[in-house]
Order: structure tokens, then sequence, then C-alpha cells
């Protein structure tokens, strides 16, 4: 048994019906309890979605289980068959229904329907959201383009073809992502085949071994199809996710490389790059960032925040487990500590001993920071209604990077009132306890006193009896340090102080450690 | 003694009809999907309620995802409700689930010391395995008992609906309760959640007829639960609270039977079977409430407009559709097509089914795809249903009022009346202002 409050993914049957929403012509018969038809609502609401999910759930309540729930199940399939005349049916069991172990794939065979059907199987107790969309996409282009019996011989024009794999519904930006890398693709003469499972009907899925290669925009999503059309018929993948300039460079090399067509990674136009180099964003230089979300967004945050921003890693983290080797390797490239965890609490431990002055997350990064008074940015799922939005909003592309730098450079102080807050420390109308001009939702507060004695007793020298103190006048002095970088200073005083045997701390010790450790 | 019954215009009058009063109104009973949340999601406004109490839900990831789903946008520094997700171990045997389970609890309350009551809520996947929470609550109320009370109830969605959740609660809680002298005086006691500033206006009401004992359940601490017995009359505030009624009933309370206080007249009615039991004299009665039904009625007139002769769908959502439908039709005009509920129980909503017409279809359960059919026939002016299918419904063109808002807004007592004709009145409003299209 595992505690849980916020979890980063849903059961595997919503990765199942993001799917399937994202598909036209597919309809998902769920095995599930009253109550599971809480998953529409997220595509009604969160994703504002016009129509109704393509799902019929069961439903079936304490009552159903004496009798047959099998047989609930069945006129279930019939009924869809008959009301909605899909061109593909799919049929899986959520957690409850896999409990009672009444096979969907197999009583679905027994009915004859005239609509081919895919059995799907979900392991609830085992596997998560992203493995239940990856299965089920996986699932379904096996079924849909096994048979392929067109050309994919070497040829010039099918070279410079590709299909976009990944994007689904309730993913994070993939609406505007789609739209952008199309465009990077028509830039670079590469004709788009098939777009799956975003918008493509089970016909466009048995039409994906006619491309050249593969775009794989989410591997979260699509790899494991990606890897199975490569073994089947050949195709090549692109696995570089364009998030980014450098991204975008890479992305571009590998999908001229797969094109055959000559490198065009300069001709990219974006602005990340002239904002970043622009002297208003000196004062970004080694701002300490902590980046959580799923591999992909992870990764990608990390060197855009690296190599692009100036930033500094102070942390990166993943809950996606399937790409963790990944994310150690970047962290072990940047110099971090990578933390691979589902636990929103070792997340929150995690960001409070790294003491970053950016949290770049999720949602529920989004909630610890609040909690610690940290600026924040969204980068990855799961996200909530407001990063849905209206406007284009890419993470991809040219288009994405302009996007990027305005929502992460957004929550920090900017450089004036950073220098003043500093200059005017206790200003009547510009301190501490009020909020930034730009900021009104965050009322910054020092919270670095949140665990100031755990966060000591962690270091290695906690075994001394002596518990360090601060005399009231380094305290007073501490205070006037911009509560954004305090806990980092409070942090290395203490530490500095520990190592030299140094108690109580004094405002002596307070700008000796300043001194040492540089800022 | 005249009670104020006797003399009071009864407000909630039958509207008049062609067939017999007295033949039972057919109701149609369907089995499909339903659309409908389970009961865990009344976790999110019981832990509001009662400030102290913990909420642990045996569950699975989809319970997780629901709360989170559902309560989401809330973000609180240290939510009070939690899942403890059962994985694949666990499904092994049931002595091991057990033990994690003492192990979760024993760790949860050495975290949080302020919880002075935990709630472990049963889920579909706890009870298919037939993991017994009520002997789990027990066993740990007994290690636990010094600091904190351990209780159990169900909110699966194989067990109940939406709020039926909250009567499993409180029916676990009223076998709690502490028991009431047999020589203790007259008490009333409330059952249903209300917003904490709608007890407070019922509070001055009931103080005004000069009821002295009364008290709310849930109360807003574990610590300050009422006490029960032969002395005590109860009233329903909300109508889903069908097993709490029965419990309490089994202690030795009292019912008061009584429409539900939406609305002026729901209000007037709900108080005056109160006002009846406890023998509060019809002066006293009208000097009470008399501004406030004055107040109530005029701003439910602000909304009438836009109500008035509109047609009305409601799906089932709470059980509280019979109570809104008699609001629609009596205090704001408008016509009802069909009255969803999840489940009707016909002796706490006889009152308000009354008072409606005999044209109305009244559906107990649910198949979605036919009913979404019969009311695209209908063609209302207004839909009453869920938000997995308010939107959809928008874009064919029809306009929705998403039901859980009622569960979730102080909507009971005279100064919310005009609150309540306002949330049916506002998507009208909205689609007649905007000139975008869907």
């Amino acid at each position: 048994m595992e505690l849980a409050t916020w979890t980063y993914e849903g059961p595997p049957h919503i990765g199942a019906i993001r799917v399937a929403a994202s598909m036209e012509g597919v309809h998902l018969v769920l095995h599930a309890p009253q109550g599971d038809t809480y998953a529409d609502l997220l595509f009604t609401m969160i994703e504002r979605r016009k129509t109704r999910p393509p799902v019929t759930y069961t439903t079936f309540q304490a009552r159903d289980l004496s009798g047959d729930t099998a047989e609930i199940f069945k006129d279930a399939c019939r009924d869809v068959a008959e009301r909605f005349d899909p061109q593909l049916m799919l049929v899986g069991a959520s957690c409850t229904a896999e409990l009672l172990q009444d096979d969907p794939g197999g009583l679905a065979k027994t009915l004859d329907l005239s609509v081919p059907v895919v059995p799907l199987e979900l392991p609830s107790y085992q596997k998560k959201e992203n493995w239940g969309a990856s299965e089920t996409f996986y699932r379904l282009v096996r079924a849909c383009s096994s048979g392929w019996q067109g050309d994919s011989g070497p040829d010039a024009e099918r070279q410079k073809t590709c299909n976009i794999l990944g994007p689904t519904s309730l993913g994070f930006r993939n609406r505007d992502d789609v739209e952008e890398v199309k465009r990077l693709l028509a830039d670079l003469g590469v004709r788009v085949n098939v777009i799956a499972p975003l918008g493509a009907t089970p016909a466009d899925l048995a039409r994906l071994p006619g491309a050249g290669f593969n775009v794989v925009l989410y591997p979260e999503i699509a790899a494991p199809a990606a890897r199975w059309l490569k073994k089947t018929f050949g195709q090549e993948s692109v696995t570089v996710q364009p998030i980014g300039v450098g991204a975008c460079r890479d992305f571009i090399a590998a999908v001229c490389a797969c094109a055959g067509l000559p490198d065009r990674a300069k001709c990219m136009q974006e602005r990340l790059s002239w904002y970043s180099r622009s002297i208003d964003s000196n004062y970004l230089t080694g701002k300490r960032v902590f980046v959580y979300g799923d591999a992909t967004h992870a990764i990608a945050a990390a060197r855009i925040c690296e190599e692009e921003l100036g930033f500094k890693l102070c942390g990166l983290g993943t809950y996606s487990r399937e790409f963790a080797r990944d994310i150690r390797a970047v962290a072990e490239h940047y110099d971090v500590a990578p933390l691979i965890t589902d636990n929103h609490l070792d997340v929150e431990d995690a960001i409070i001993a790294a003491q970053p002055e950016l949290v770049l997350g999720t949602q529920m990064e989004r909630h610890v920071a609040k909690r610690l008074r940290l600026p924040c940015a969204v980068i990855s799922s799961p996200v909530h209604v407001q990063d849905f939005p209206a406007r284009y909003s890419p993470q991809m592309g040219a288009e994405g990077a302009n996007v990027i730098f305005d929502t992460w450079v957004h929550p920090l102080m900017m450089g004036l009132e950073e220098h003043l807050l500093q200059m005017f420390r206790g200003d009547f109308e510009f301190h501490d306890d009020v909020s930034a001009s730009h900021l009104a939702a965050v009322a910054p507060q020092d919270h670095s006193a949140s665990r100031p004695v755990e966060l000591a007793s962690v270091e290695p020298e906690a075994d001394e009896p002596d518990v360090l103190t601060w005399t009231d006048s380094a305290e007073r002095e501490l205070k006037k340090i911009p509560f954004f970088v305090r806990g980092k200073a409070r942090r290395n005083t203490e530490n500095f102080a520990a190592e030299r045997g140094l108690n109580p701390i004094t405002i002596e010790t307070l700008y000796d450690a300043k001194a040492h450790f540089g800022r | 003694m005249t009670t104020v019954i006797d003399r009071l215009n009864r407000p909630l009058k039958k509207k008049p009809s062609g067939g017999t009063a007295e033949t039972p109104r057919p109701v149609l009973r369907e089995r499909g999907q339903h659309e409908v949340f389970c009961g865990l999601t009344s976790i999110i406004w019981l832990h509001r309620k009662m400030q102290d109490a913990f909420f642990l839900i045996v569950g699975s990831r989809t319970c997780a995802h629901l709360m989170q789903s559902a309560a989401g946008v809330m973000i609180f520094a240290e939510p009070r409700f939690a899942t403890a997700i059962i994985g694949e171990r666990d499904l092994a045997g049931m002595a091991d689930v057990n033990d994690e389970l003492d192990k979760i609890v024993a760790r949860l309350l050495e975290r949080r010391p302020d919880i002075k009551m935990l709630v472990l809520v049963g889920s579909c996947p706890s009870e298919v395995i037939k993991l017994d929470l009520s002997r789990a609550a027990q066993r740990l109320n007994a290690e636990h008992h010094n600091n904190c009370r351990v209780m159990a109830y169900s909110g699966s969605g194989i067990e109940t609906t939406f709020t039926q959740g909250e009567d499993t609660f409180l029916t676990a809680l009223i076998h709690d309760l502490p028991a009431a002298a047999a020589a203790s005086p007259q008490s009333l006691l409330v059952v249903g959640t209300l917003g904490d500033v709608i007890e407070d206006q019922f509070a001055r009401i009931f103080q005004g007829f000069g009821i002295e004992h009364f008290s709310f359940l849930p109360s807003r601490l574990s610590s300050s639960l009422p006490a029960v017995g032969s002395n005590t009359s109860f009233i329903l505030a909300q109508p889903y609270a069908n097993d709490a009624a029965k419990a309490l009933i089994g202690r030795g309370a009292k019912q008061i039977a009584a429409p539900f206080p939406l609305g002026e007249q729901g209000t007037t009615s709900w108080l005056s079977a109160i006002a009846e039991r406890f023998n509060v004299g019809t002066a006293r009665f009208a000097a009470t409430t008399d501004p406030g039904r004055a107040r109530a009625r005029q701003a439910v007139a602000h909304s009438r407009k836009d109500l008035q002769g509109r047609k009305v769908f409601l799906f089932p959502d709470s059980q509280m559709e019979p109570s809104l439908a008699r609001f629609l039709a009596n205090e704001a005009g408008a016509d009802i097509l069909e009255v969803g509920t999840p489940y009707l129980h016909k002796n706490h909503v006889s009152g308000e089914l009354a008072c409606l017409p005999e044209t109305i279809l009244v559906s107990e359960g649910q198949h979605v795809d036919n009913q979404i059919d019969r009311a695209r026939a209908a063609k209302p002016d207004l839909i009453v249903c869920g938000m997995g299918l308010a939107n959809p419904f928008e874009v064919e063109g029809f306009t929705t009022k998403w039901s859980i808002e009622f569960v979730f807004t102080p909507i009971q007592g005279y100064e919310q009346a005009g609150d309540l004709a306002e949330l049916f009145a506002r998507p009208l409003r909205r689609r007649a202002l905007l000139k975008v299209e869907a």
C-alpha cells in the first residue's frame, strides 16, 4: 500500500481513454463501476472538449455483483456497436473490473460483432496512465497497420514523408505543438503522412507504413508503437523533441538526415536567443532552478535552463520511471542529483533541500511552490484547466521557444525590482510581506525558516551535541538579504559555521560565509 | 395550544391536476450507463466542514485520480484527505493489507498530530476484495483512541452515488454519537451538511423560536458531536440523508417530516415543521420568519423574469433534484419536463413531488444515452446536468446548468433563495448576452 494525496498519473485506463478520445471512429467500452465516468470531465472541462469522449462505461453497482456483470458488459458492447457504429471498438477494464476477471476481450469476441475489436490488458495495480496510453496506441497501430500491402521500398519521395506520433487528447500543449511541428516540417519540405493518435482514424493508422520515417513527439505515448513500426517496416524514428532552441536545431538535423535533405538547422527564426542575450536578461544568470515533470519535458527544460537562459539547474526529476535512465544521464551531464519518484512528498522535500529560486514543474509543484512562496512555471502534465489555453501556446518549435521564454521569466522578480528590494529593505510600501507588482498571487515570505532545524540535522555534522544558533543581530542581518536567496544564504552560512565549529553564528560568520561561497 | 401549522397558509399546495390525488406517480426506472460521481466525492465538502478530520480513502490509483481531478484547483497547504493506494502485493493476501493499512495510519497520525478524527473511506476495490474497514477502524481505534477517533464508511461507486457518500458517513457517525440522558431536555438536530453561513442563519432563527438546545450534524469539530436520545427531534436539511435518518430513529430520535429548505416556501415549510414540533406560537413564528420571507421573495423576483415559463430538464446527480424542481416550478414559474434522481426515497421527497404537476416525468437511475435522447427530443430551455454532459449539450445549442454547484454553493434558507434562483437564471442570461456561437 502506498500513501498518496496527489498522483502524477492516473490509472492506465485513463491513458486508454485519452487515445480513444484523440481519434475518430474509435469507441472504448470500459468495464468499470459507477462513478468512473468522472474521467469524462477531464475532457469536457479541463480540455473543454465539445463532445462526449467516445467511451461507454458499464457502471456496475454492488447489486450487479451478485448477478452477471459479464452480461452487463456484453450488453454495453452490443449497444455501442448499434448506437455509435464505430470503425473500431476498444474493450478494457478499470481497476475494480480487473478484480472481477470478466475478461472483456474474450467476452467481446463471443459477441460476433460486425465491428473489429481490439482488447486491452491494463494492469491497474502495476501500471499508470502514460503506460496505458502507449500500450493502447501500440495495440491500435499493430491491429490497423499489420495488413499493410503498400510499397515500402526505397523511394526519394516517400523518404521525404513522415508520421507525427504521440500527440493525444489531454496532452500538455499537444494541440499547438502539432501545428508548430507541421510548420517546421513544411519549411523543410517534409510532407506529413499521418498524425496519430490525435485526429487520426483507424484507416489513417493503416496508412502509417507508407511514410519514410516517424517523428516521435512524445516518447511516453508513442515509443513502443515507433519501435514496432521500425521492426516491422524498417521506419527510422526521429527521437529528439524540438523543445528549446538547441533541441529544435538537433531535431531539424535529425529530420533532414532521415529525409535525405541537407541540414537547414541554421534557418530557424525565434526570439528566445536574442531576448536571452539582451542585457535585460543579465540578472537571470545563475538563478537556481528546480525541474520536475514527465521525462520529455524535464529533459528539454534542463537543457534550456543551462544552455539557453543561463540558469543553474539545482534539481532534475521525473515521475516517468520508463525514462529514468535518460533523466539520470542528463542529470549527470549537468551535475545534479537525479530524482526518480512519483511521490509528491519526495519532490517537495527535494525542492526544500535544493532551495531553488524558480520551480519548473507540474500542477503539483505549483502547490508546493505556492506553499513555499517560490516562483513557479508549469512545464509538463499533469496540468489544470488554465494550461489548456485559448491562445496559441506551443512548447515546441520556434514559437514554443518564445512562449517558454515569457512563461519562465514572468514569475521571477524583475531585475529593477530585485535591486530596489535589496537597497531599500524595510521600505514601508515595498517590503518582503507585500507581493511584487506583477505577482499579485504570491506574497513572498521567508520560507527558509520552515525547516531550519531539520535541514541542519541532515548534515553530517548532526552528531555534534550543541545546536547551531544565530545571534539576534545575525538573524536580523540575514533578513536584509532578499527573500528569494535567503534560504540558500542561511544554509550556506550554517554549513560554513558547522564545518569550522563556529557557534553561535554572528554577522561576521554570515559575511565570511558569503565571501567563501561567492554569492 | 394552537400551533403554527393550524393557521399558516400552507405554502406547498399541490398543483391542480386531472389525475386523482392519491394515485402514486409512475416512476421511470432505468439501468444503463450512470453518468454520476461516486460517494468519494463527498470528501471534498466533508473535509472542509469537519475541521479536525482526515479522510483516508483505501482504494486504487483511480480513486486518488478522481479526488485530485475533482479537488485539484483547490490549493491546500496540507490537504486533509489522501488515498492509501492498493498495490499488486496487497492483492496477494488479506492479512498483509491490514498490516499495511496500520503502518500507513500510524505514519499519517505521527505526521499530523492535529487530526482528531481519522475516517477510513471504503472504495470499489476495497469492497470487492472484501477488506473490512469497519473492523480495521475498531482495531485502530483501540490503538489510537487517546488522541484520535477512527471510523469507517463506504464511498464506493458500487454502493453510493455522489451525495450518498455523506449519508454513509453520517450513518457511521451516528453510531458513534454519545447517548443523551433520559431526562435531558428536548433538543433539535439538523442533519446534513450546510454552509457555515447557513447554519448561523438557522441558529438565529431557532433562537428566535426560543429553542434552546439545537445542533447540526456533521458538527464543525469531531470533539463537539451532539448527543442523541429519545428527547432528540431531528430534521433532514438534505434529501440524501436517508440511512442517517434510519440510524437516528434506531437511536430513539424522532423525525420531523418536512420539505427541504430551498426557496422561500421550502424554507418556511421546513421551519414551520420544526416550529410545530417545538410548539412555537403563530405570532412568534411570524415575527421570526416574516422579514426573511419577504427578503427571499424579493430576491427570487429578480430572476423570475428569466425563469418564468422556461422548460427545465434535470439529470440525476445529487438527490436534490425533486426539491430543486419544486423550487423552480413553484417559486420561479418554470415548467419542469423531467426530474431525474439517482435514488428516490419516496417518504423524504413525497412532499416535494406532490407539488409538481402530474405531467412531469420522474426517473430514478439512469441510462444516460436514452436520457440524452429524451432531453434532445424535449428541447428544454435549460438542462441541469453533470460536467461530463454540460459542454457537449452547450455545443448542441442547449443551455445547461452544471449540477454539482448546488452541493458546493450555499443555497438553503431565506437569505440564499435569491442566489439559488440566480444559479439557474445566469446561464440563460448569459446565452442571451453573448453574440458569439459555440
